[in-house]
């Protein structure tokens, strides 16, 4: 097991479905690296992979032109993942779905991707980088186990 | 030629008799249920026999899902509803069992270890 480092993993993606599987299984191998267990690591790929869908269709719009960058940052028992595009920001409001308005086709069925990510890892975060891109913000820690 | 990500979504049906020997249909998925999923599940839904009540989704083969999967099993849970279908599920890992709590999917389909519990579920 990897602890008490300090180190970095960054990819870049194109902006097609499918690719976010990649980000996917990097976040779990060094999860793995770190420690996390098997539940937590299955959350964690579950919330990377919304954010790296909500990049590729809401941030880049399936530009091909635009990529998507992966940072995953290894500290004192934690893991961040940052998801980064190129839009100009979703600001939606995060609410837990609806599950009997959505069967009864009041709402959309989709839309449960920010819902899945707040509530699968420790912090979520949504905020604009300097150059007017999206980042999303997620981290898991490894003594959230212990609680 | 630029890349693309090859479909990895299958889906089939199943006749098969519950405890009582009344007929049930399963909806077997296997590999990825994703927003590139529709053509797929929905074709093998049409192929669910008419007078189906009694309908199971196995998702023992199923490997990933995310939530436009999620979405469509919304979909598919509403034309069964529609048509006076009964849904029972099994076969999702503890992972996506928790994702389909947290959404609430649970209401509207049981989950359950494997086909045979599935399958003795349905009230009569």
């Amino acid at each position: 097991m990897v602890q008490d480092i300090t180190s970095a993993v960054e990819l870049r993606l194109p902006s097609k479905l499918g690719f976010e599987k990649v980000a996917m299984q990097t976040a779990s191998g060094v999860a793995r690296l770190m420690g996390f267990p098997d539940d937590r690591i299955e959350d964690l790929k579950t919330a990377v992979a919304e954010a790296c869908i909500n990049a590729i269709e809401h941030g880049n719009r399936f530009d091909e032109r635009l990529s998507i960058g992966i940072v995953l940052s290894m500290e004192d028992g934690k893991l961040e993942v940052k998801i980064l595009d190129s839009g100009s920001g979703l600001h939606k409001k995060i609410h837990p779905p609806d599950i009997d308005r959505k069967m009864h086709g009041e709402e959309q069925a989709r839309g449960m991707g920010m819902f899945l990510m707040q509530a699968l890892v420790d912090e979520a975060e949504w905020t604009q980088t300097p150059h007017g891109g999206n980042c999303v913000r997620l981290m898991i820690r490894l003594d959230k186990e212990e609680e | 030629m630029a890349m693309q990500p090859q479909l990895n979504t299958r889906a089939h049906v199943d006749e098969v008799k519950g405890p009582d020997g009344s007929p049930v249909s399963v909806l077997r998925f296997t590999g990825d249920i994703t927003s590139t999923s529709r053509d797929v599940v929905f074709g093998a839904y049409q192929q669910v026999p008419a007078a189906t009540r009694k309908l199971v989704f196995d998702f023992s083969k199923m490997e990933y899902m995310n939530s436009s999967g999620i979405a469509l099993i919304i979909e598919l849970l509403m034309a069964a509803n529609k048509s006076d279908r009964s849904v029972q599920s099994y076969g999702l890992s503890p992972h996506f069992q928790k994702v389909f709590t947290m959404v609430g999917l649970n209401k509207y389909t049981s989950l359950h270890p494997d086909e045979a519990t599935a399958c003795a579920a349905f009230a009569d």
